[in-house]
């Protein structure tokens, strides 16, 4: 009872008074050490990482640094790499997104029903989580493998493609590799978001569609959707963040080659800063990526906002 | 919902068919993944795209085990182990916070463990990397360990605060009405409740640090304190020929994020559902 707690609380005399100061403190040690950890490792290096965007820092050119105010910004507007970047992103988020929801929601309404071994079943199709995202991505990289990889033999087999060739080396198609292994990888996450959802769901109001003979369609579309859209909301758009944010399996499928094809704007932040150690330019790249997120975000909070007005 | 009984065998077999499908998508690239390693180098390219290799062995198991990999694997588990366990203590102690007290700046402080969350990580890489080097510790695994539980710890947070939730708050005020305080309560009465999840965030914690990449690259380059996923990258690219002892390699990286994951799945579900019941 939060209430009860509240009201212990007169603050008169002054017994009272050190038993109020360790009831305003007590919070403050629980969450302490997670705020400070956080301000330290993440805060503090992120307005670091703000000021590094406005200064030339290239480690490999140690006697050019210092504040250069929009330069790097100005180089990245002219950059032509940064603007392929920046449809690589969408194209790259929206695929892979579009169907790790829509076989994430599948697999979330299938593990709501009751069948024998599905226990077993759910530990098995959420493995792929588990995997480690270098080692899917490697297996991946294998599977497209011209000479010994299935993926394009099948492909061939089909009739979809002429003859068993380099996919990841096609500028136009590269792009569906990392896609694809992206897929695999978050189905699970957005089965067991959804599952969590489906499961608060109360039974009874099943039960009483039941009774008024409505249809399983009619159930699914007046009582399941209603019920998740707020949920789909949110967990859509923390994860097109999160995947747009996502370098790991681009970088190491296709290094974002060929020519740039497959190169994602966080892939470009990462080769900036790791191969060539150009500090500044992978900052305003980064900045940039957390405008356009930040701009992402905001549009969908209005949206919803609207949505739930009307 | 499961006491629909009249069913046509027409979405018997659909659903059949889903399950099915579901199952080969899920496991193919991990059945791949452990093929090759069982693989004979000699039978790779010949038999590349069989299903099943004519032949097995454990010679690619046998090398790796001879290999820097000993080496990697043992990084990878202190790093692992050790961001779980600070992030998991932390997070607890913050998740419990958030659970049971009402005090000024808590939905500030909430807000910004979400907003942790948003933007990009990779945008801390450079800093990172000159903090690091300006205190000497690159290529030092406590970097990684402080780097992987700041990461984790919003997440773990969250997930904590929901397990501590689903605890009723009447349990520890009896323990503290019978003279205990509020630390004692929490040791004595409500930690024993929140195993299950305390394992769930250990778990996921330990999945997620098991497989980061980037930071490690940046952090680590030198050979005898790499991690995992960094030494396996670098192995790819000096000795791109050899698949096997590669796939052989990752198939070891499987196993513990692998049993971690099945044991924690469904503690996962557990406390994103109490969650979603809740808010």
């Amino acid at each position: 009872m939060r209430s009860a707690r509240k009201n212990v609380v007169p603050g008169a005399d002054r017994a009272r008074r050190s038993f109020y100061l360790r009831y305003l403190l007590e919070p403050y040690l629980y969450v302490g050490p997670a705020l400070v950890l956080i301000g330290a490792v993440i805060l503090f290096p992120l307005i670091l990482g703000i000021s590094y965007s406005f200064q030339s820092i290239a480690l490999l050119k140690p006697f050019e640094t210092g504040w250069v105010g929009f330069e790097n910004y100005a180089a990245l507007w002219q950059d032509d790499k940064f603007w392929t970047a920046i449809g690589n992103t969408a194209l790259w988020t929206c695929g892979s997104l579009f169907f790790q929801f829509f076989l994430g929601l599948g697999l979330a309404l299938l593990l709501n029903t009751s069948f024998r071994g599905k226990r077993l079943f759910q530990a098995l199709v959420f493995l792929p989580w588990a995997v480690p995202t270098f080692l899917t991505a490697l297996t991946f990289a294998w599977l497209f493998n011209p000479v010994i990889g299935p993926f394009p033999h099948w492909l061939a087999g089909l009739g979809l493609i002429d003859e068993p060739y380099n996919i990841l080396g096609d500028p136009d198609l590269a792009m569906w590799g990392p896609i694809l292994a992206n897929i695999w990888f978050g189905v699970p996450f957005f089965a067991i978001t959804l599952l969590a959802a489906l499961q608060s769901i109360p039974s009874e109001l099943y039960e009483a569609a039941e009774i008024d003979g409505a249809s399983d369609w009619q159930r699914f579309s007046k009582i399941t959707l209603p019920f998740l859209a707020p949920m789909i909301v949110i967990t859509v758009m923390l994860r097109t963040i999160w995947i747009a944010n996502f370098a790991d399996m681009i970088y190491v499928m296709t290094g974002g080659g060929p020519a740039g094809s497959t190169e994602i704007l966080s892939s470009y932040v990462f080769t900036t800063a790791f191969r060539k150690l150009d500090f500044g330019y992978a900052s305003a790249i980064a900045v940039a990526l957390l405008l356009i997120l930040l701009a992402y975000a905001l549009i969908l909070l209005v949206v919803r906002q609207k949505l739930v007005r009307t | 919902m499961s006491m629909i009984v009249r069913r046509s065998p027409l979405r018997t077999a659909g659903k059949y068919a889903a399950i099915g499908f579901y199952l080969i998508f899920a496991l193919f690239p991990i059945y791949w993944l452990i093929k090759i390693a069982l693989t004979p180098d000699a039978l790779i390219y010949t038999e590349g795209t069989r299903m099943l290799p004519s032949a097995l062995t454990f010679d690619n198991f046998a090398a790796v085990l001879q290999s820097d990999f000993l080496g990697y694997f043992t990084n990878s588990l202190i790093v692992s182990l050790g961001a779980a366990a600070g992030t998991t203590l932390i997070a607890a102690a913050a998740g419990y916070c958030f659970s049971r007290f009402r005090f000024a700046g808590k939905r500030a402080i909430i807000a910004l463990l979400l907003v942790t969350q948003m933007f990009p990580l990779l945008m801390i890489i450079a800093p990172i990397y000159k903090i690091v080097a300006g205190l000497g510790l690159l290529n030092s695994l406590v970097s990684l360990i402080v780097v992987y539980t700041a990461f984790n710890i919003p997440f773990a947070t969250f997930l904590m605060q929901s397990f501590f939730d689903g605890i009723p708050e009447d349990l520890e005020e009896a323990a503290m009405m019978d003279g205990c305080t509020r630390f004692q309560a929490l040791r004595k009465v409500v930690f024993p409740l929140t195993l299950p999840g305390l394992g769930a965030t250990l778990g996921f914690v330990f999945t997620a640090a098991w497989s980061e990449l980037l930071f490690a690259l940046m952090l680590i380059s030198r050979n005898d304190s790499m991690t995992f996923p960094v030494g396996l990258l670098t192995f790819v690219s000096k000795f791109s020929v050899d698949w096997g002892q590669m796939m052989a390699a990752g198939t070891l990286a499987l196993i513990p994020s692998c049993l971690f994951f099945i044991f924690i799945q469904r503690y996962l579900v557990q406390g994103l559902t109490s969650g979603a019941v809740k808010g």
